[in-house]
């Protein structure tokens, strides 16, 4: 069913009782064309768009939790493509591309909301790194403004432009950047998938690969076997786990990043605001809730929580930028789990095993990529050849020296 | 999260300085190759459950560590000096 005014107007006159389920529940079928594993927003993503861009819909997506449960139903709702090295900067501005246009095209309502992303500065140096990476923007086409301090302060009075520390001196600006509700894009790509006739699968655990003379078979579920052509793991935050099952090592070490929400209060903040240096980011929900995050943890962790000392310090810096919020509550927190490469980019691949691809690491920059990542891994699960976009997230990149490091901090998980 | 340090006793996680892993051993540096260096830089097993991990017990006794926590439920297992731990071997 199409929603619109006039699906609305329909089930207004009989009591909104004859909505349909956005998905359907089936259970597995014995065998599919394409196995995708992971029912996150990469891997519905890619569903919606093996079905839309090649018409293959005879599809699985098997997600182990209940749809949503995982990190697009838990991160701080950022989209932007701000990023300065080749192999990355294409990619996410056509990410962002489909993010202008998702709604209408998957019929969903997902709250895209391009408010603004401000990137604030402190001193001389960044001023002229933002510069740089500002106009390494522009030359692939994408917007982005450099401010003085008196251009901000009529934009956004309310910061602390006089912090001691961290004195605001202007900022780097992407006005197309903003916000979009995760939990809507996981439903949206859901239902689009599910209307095309592909199978979410819900509490369906992939426990093993069943593979043939170096070729994939199928893979063991806790809802028995499973057999397909093609396997696809997205299911970044355990793609090591999955990947183990296979038999392989990957580049990526497994970290917690908290993410915080207010209480609701009036409309406060109009735009997305970053603190790269604090690495601090906050944005307001339309509920009213201020919502916002900080840097990893450090250590390993799967609970999808954190501790205190990083709670601690992401209130600090974000109090240092923005004194308001030293008077409001803290509702709620918690925390996902990221896929860290070595790089700091991630990886979207076939593996050694002919018909099992990889696509995870997406450290804790997943969400915006939600989309652009989804087509992409379409076009390879469905040509078996990487799409231009995204051949330089090889797998194996770091034997031969191709890192796409942004963060510039070499080999250590923890610190991109 | 505490952790029992051994020289100042427990005290909590904000004063340690997390390095990773603690697993992989260094290649010999006159039979490796660039594969043996490529594995050890690069790839992680990254268990889901216990592991060990090197931290520096940077604001405290800023002596180097090996910890056993589990990586689920956040509880540490066993905290040993490094140089303890290089003795005996550190086995997965």
């Amino acid at each position: 069913m199409k929603y619109s005014v006039f699906s609305l107007l329909k089930n207004t006159l009989s009591g909104h009782k004859n909505w349909q389920a956005a998905w359907r529940d089936p259970q597995p079928k014995k065998q599919y064309d394409i196995i995708i594993i992971g029912g996150g927003g990469h891997g519905l993503a890619t569903a919606y768009y093996l079905a839309k861009n090649h018409g293959i819909t005879n599809i699985a997506v098997l997600e182990k939790g209940y749809l949503g449960s995982g990190n697009i139903g838990r991160n701080t709702t950022i989209i932007r493509s701000n990023y300065y090295l080749k192999g990355n900067e294409p990619f996410y501005e056509w990410s962002l591309k489909l993010w202008e246009g998702l709604e209408q095209d998957f019929n969903f309502n997902a709250m895209v909301s391009q408010r603004g992303l401000i990137n604030l500065y402190h001193s001389d140096g960044q001023r002229d790194f933002y510069a740089r990476k500002g106009n390494a923007m522009r030359i692939h086409g994408v917007d982005a403004e450099l401010v003085d301090q008196q251009a901000l302060r009529e934009k956004v009075p309310y910061l602390n432009f006089d912090n001691a520390r961290f004195p605001i001196k202007g900022a780097l600006i992407q006005p197309r950047g903003g916000t979009v509700r995760h939990d809507a894009v996981a439903w949206g790509f859901a239902r689009g998938a599910d209307m095309a006739g592909v199978d979410i699968i819900q509490n369906c655990e992939v426990t093993g690969f069943k593979i043939d003379n170096g070729k994939i078979i199928g893979v063991e579920t806790n809802k028995g076997f499973i057999g397909a052509k093609k396997v696809g793991m997205a299911a970044a935050g355990h793609s090591s786990q999955v990947a183990a099952m296979a038999g392989m090592r990957l580049p990526i070490e497994t970290h917690v990043l908290q993410a915080f929400v207010t209480e609701g209060i009036k409309p406060y903040l109009d735009n997305v605001i970053s603190f790269g240096v604090g690495h601090f980011y906050i944005s307001q929900s339309d509920k009213g809730g201020l919502v916002f995050g900080g840097d990893l943890d450090g250590y390993s962790s799967f609970a999808q929580r954190g501790n205190l000392p990083m709670v601690e310090h992401v209130a600090e810096a974000g109090v240092s930028m923005i004194s308001g919020l030293s008077r409001i509550k803290l509702l709620r927190s918690w925390g996902g789990v990221m896929d860290m490469t070595m790089d700091g980019s991630p990886i979207i691949d076939k593996t050694h095993i002919e018909g099992l691809y990889l696509n995870g690491g997406w450290c804790y920059g997943g969400f915006k990529a939600t989309p652009a990542s989804g087509w992409c891994y379409a076009h390879l699960l469905a040509t078996g050849t990487p799409h231009e976009l995204t051949k330089y997230f090889k797998l194996n990149r770091f034997e031969a020296g191709d890192m796409i490091d942004e963060e510039v901090t070499g080999p250590t998980p923890n610190l991109h | 999260m505490k952790i029992n340090c051994p020289l100042c006793g427990p005290r909590p996680n904000g004063e340690f300085t997390i390095k990773g892993d603690a697993v992989n051993v260094r290649p010999d540096l006159k039979a490796a190759t660039a594969k043996d260096w490529h594995d050890y830089v690069y790839l992680r097993d990254n268990p889901k459950g216990n592991l060990k991990e090197f931290w520096h017990h940077s604001h405290g006794c800023r002596s180097w560590l090996v910890i056993e926590r589990n990586n689920v439920s956040h509880e540490v297992l066993s905290v040993q000096l490094a140089s303890d731990a290089s003795a005996k071997g550190v086995k997965k």
